[in-house]
């Protein structure tokens, strides 16, 4: 896909989430009359918006989980970043929804930056890139990582796990991985070409 | 008026009806077929999948906030259920040491409506173990009994599957079966190898259209959403409407029955109590046949519940069997990775909603060390991603090399992690075991001597454990998981489930195919019900779901509980005419 392309698919595929500001998602006007999406109970509805309403992270968290989001899924030339997508937004509300997320990505957040101050003597959001990357590098292979790093590799961890799962559940992720379905069609079985490549045969 | 008052419908229908799951639904479908007057009452709301109030089919994940996670629905955000393992106001509890899951949707059509699909006909074996094993006991019929209403039920509901001609997975009245998914095939070839039958699965959903109130299926692989052109069974769509279209069923939604109210002098049921949930008014419905199916255990509590001084035991319970033999299936499950299915190349193999093959029981327990068999159900392929999709890469990304022959160390981060979804991507098979167990008198549920729901009904306790049959049999099936993705040339995940974890048996309840609870047999000592699913002691009342069964085979009871429910509609329909009722 061409460049042009990849970011005309971004705009049109994103439904507006990956434009809209992180923020703007979460403050919804409190005094905003009670819409029940189709599919949802009124009870679902009314924890919905109220968790929307609701504040977790504060600006500054926000600032750096999102680069923290973007080192895990830039753009590229095949698909965009993870704040395009709109994954910042999406793990401040999970963290609402799910509140046993909380307090190992606030204080994952305050171990990088403490990490960042001990050695660079500032916050991870103002470190260059190749700092930020030192630091990341440490805690990002579970496998080789030093032991004093542990729970920063758990921290690195579960920011891995939101970070995919919130690309790959948008448009761009569908693009990217190029999923297909969910859509009325006629199953007819597999193509011919991939019972070849597997010689495999429906007899 | 005195708000304290009861409310009472002034007619006297010819049927009541409590729940409108698979077997309420039919009975209510059949009954007003026939002419009678039912009152249909259902404690949950009303649902209809083709109302845009209701439908979450083809739904983006992106249109759910936290992208179908299942915090409020335990089956995720577009998930069909309304409700789950906990209702708010309605607890149970377990005694201790012993453990129970139950799962309760509170809505027109009950769970059918996110149920699997999978539409297993018993066969003549399933109705007689226990004079073949001498363990466990017969049903008081056979399957010549229920083989014409089993064909009834494929032609007026429609299931696909294949004839395979096997003696104890009788062949039904069958619409054409998807053809396999690549996965799919693999399992086949797997299966062939080992002696192991994988054969087209057997499943609620018409592949053809059966009739102009129902559309055909447009494999969007989202039954358990429920379908808005009703391409699947649920019993909301496909009978509770048909039965309401008659004129003959009036529909109660916001019903939570009370009690099954009699007359102590004729001993006979003269109608139900209930709450009205929206006004918490108490209301009656005035019956000549009370017909209950509520769900196992839900008709155990309301017959256990509804105590008279006549009926000091509860209702049709003087031979105190009520909530007894409580068994659901047991379950156990793998899954594997496949190298050979890295870097798919991409096309919509969504399908229908689950598997498209199935390995029904093939051995002969004589020669095994447990005495009853289990089927095998089989997950994998290009899925839609949602909540959960991606997580834990780090523990793949390390072990297989990318395209320029290299592998890169577990974890990481940037645009390798694309390449890594991308290349994993449909690359994962599933399987999971679905057994008949042992039921026990020992497994049960009771009233709860000390609690009550919110509306002043008294609630559940259960007692169940499973015995060393069942573990047995869920070793066999992990030895048999780790046999087919050996062949297959697949990875098990994860460490196989020892004898400390219950070879990774599900807790009781888990697979949500409770049964049992309000027996049927010939003795009316050691049953509840007749061979007609019709009170021993109590003429006009009858038990339509599956807490009558004696036992469950490893076939899903849904179907079986549809034949069953429309064979005792029958039977009332006739005895009516007799004027027996």
């Amino acid at each position: 896909m061409k460049r042009r392309d990849t970011l005309k698919s971004i705009a049109l595929g994103s439904l507006g989430m990956a434009t809209v500001p992180s923020t703007d998602l979460i403050a919804a006007p409190p005094e905003k009359p009670l819409v029940v999406p189709g599919g949802r109970q009124k009870s679902e509805a009314i924890r919905d918006a109220k968790l929307m309403a609701d504040k977790f992270f504060t600006p500054q968290e926000m600032k750096t989980l999102t680069v923290l989001c973007d080192i895990i899924l830039p753009a590229d030339e095949k698909s965009g970043s993870a704040s395009q997508a709109g994954v910042p937004a999406f793990i401040e509300f999970m963290v609402k929804d799910q509140p046993v997320h909380q307090i190992p990505l606030r204080g994952g957040l305050a171990w990088l930056d403490n990490e960042s101050r001990k050695r660079f003597s500032k916050k991870f959001v103002e470190l260059t890139k190749a700092q930020q990357i030192e630091i990341v590098d440490d805690i990002a292979y579970p496998e080789q990582a030093k032991p004093q790093f542990s729970q920063g590799v758990a921290f690195f961890n579960k920011m891995r796990d939101m970070t995919l799962t919130g690309f790959y559940t948008t448009r761009i992720g569908f693009n990217d991985l190029g999923y297909v379905g969910n859509t009325p069609n006629n199953w007819e079985g597999v193509p011919e070409e991939v019972l070849k490549q597997y010689g495999l045969s429906y007899e | 008026m005195n708000s304290y008052q009861i409310q009472e419908t002034p007619e006297v229908f010819d049927v009541v009806i409590v729940g409108s799951g698979a077997g309420g639904g039919m009975a209510a479908y059949q009954l007003s077929k026939a002419g009678a007057k039912v009152c249909l009452l259902e404690a949950g709301g009303y649902y209809d999948p083709a109302d845009p109030k209701y439908i979450t089919q083809l739904k983006n994940p992106w249109e759910s906030p936290r992208r179908g996670a299942s915090t409020t629905r335990p089956f995720g955000d577009f998930d069909a259920a309304w409700g789950g393992w906990q209702l708010e106001g309605e607890p149970y509890s377990a005694a201790p040491g012993t453990e129970f899951h139950w799962f309760r949707s509170r809505m027109l059509g009950g769970r059918t409506n996110h149920w699997g699909r999978i539409s297993l006909r018993f066969g003549p074996d399933d109705f007689r173990r226990g004079s073949m094993t001498g363990i466990g006991d017969d049903w008081p019929i056979t399957y010549d009994d229920v083989s014409p209403y089993y064909d009834k039920v494929d032609k007026l509901l429609g299931i696909f599957g294949s004839k395979e001609g096997l003696r104890n997975e009788p062949d039904g009245h069958f619409l054409p079966p998807p053809k396999p998914r690549l996965h799919e095939l693999m399992l086949k070839k797997a299966g062939k190898n080992l002696g192991i039958p994988v054969i087209p699965s057997r499943l609620a959903i018409l592949t053809k259209a059966i009739n102009n109130e129902r559309g055909q299926c447009f494999y969007c692989s989202q039954c358990g959403r429920a379908c808005q052109v009703y391409a699947d069974f649920s019993s909301s769509s496909c009978l509770c409407k048909p039965a309401v279209k008659t004129g003959n069923t009036r529909l109660i939604n916001g019903a939570m029955v009370r009690e099954v109210l009699t007359d102590q002098k004729t001993g006979l049921c003269t109608g139900v109590s209930y709450v009205d949930t929206a006004t918490l008014q108490e209301k009656t419905v005035r019956a000549k046949i009370v017909v209950v199916a509520a769900s196992a255990c839900e008709s155990a509590r309301l017959l256990l519940n509804s105590k008279s001084a006549r009926f000091p035991n509860g209702l049709a319970n003087s031979s105190g069997v009520i909530g007894k033999y409580l068994n659901d299936s047991t379950g156990a499950s793998r899954s594997a990775f496949v190298p050979a299915l890295m870097n798919r190349k991409r096309y919509n193999e969504d399908g229908v909603g689950g598997m498209h093959v199935y390995t029904p029981w093939w051995l002969d327990n004589k020669k095994l060390d447990f005495p009853r068999g289990y089927h095998i159900e089989y997950g994998g392929g290009m899925g839609m991603p949602s909540y959960g999709f991606g997580m834990g890469i780090q523990g793949m990304n390390g072990k297989y090399a990318y395209g320029d022959g290299k592998t890169q160390p577990a974890g990481g981060y940037g645009s390798r992690l694309k390449e890594d979804v991308r290349r994993f991507y449909g690359a994962y098979v599933g399987m999971a075991g679905r057994g008949e167990p042992i039921p026990l008198e020992s497994n049960y549920c009771e009233i709860d001597p000390n609690n009550v729901d919110k509306y002043g009904i008294p609630t559940l306790r259960f007692h169940y454990k499973w015995s060393e049959n069942e573990v047995k049999q869920a070793k066999h099936m992990q030895d048999t998981f780790e046999e087919i993705i050996h062949e297959m040339g697949g990875i098990a995940l994860g460490s196989k489930p020892g004898k400390e974890q219950n070879y990774g048996l599900e807790a009781p309840g888990k697979i949500i195919h409770e049964i049992g609870t309000v027996r049927m047999g010939s003795d009316p000592k050691k049953s509840a019900l007749n061979s007609f699913m019709q009170g021993h002691d109590v003429k006009n009342l009858f038990v339509v779901d599956a807490a009558p069964f004696v036992t469950q085979g490893d076939k899903n009871v849904t179907w079986t509980i549809l034949a069953m429910s429309m064979r005792t509609s029958d039977y009332i329909i006739d005895e009516v005419k007799k004027k027996n009722l």
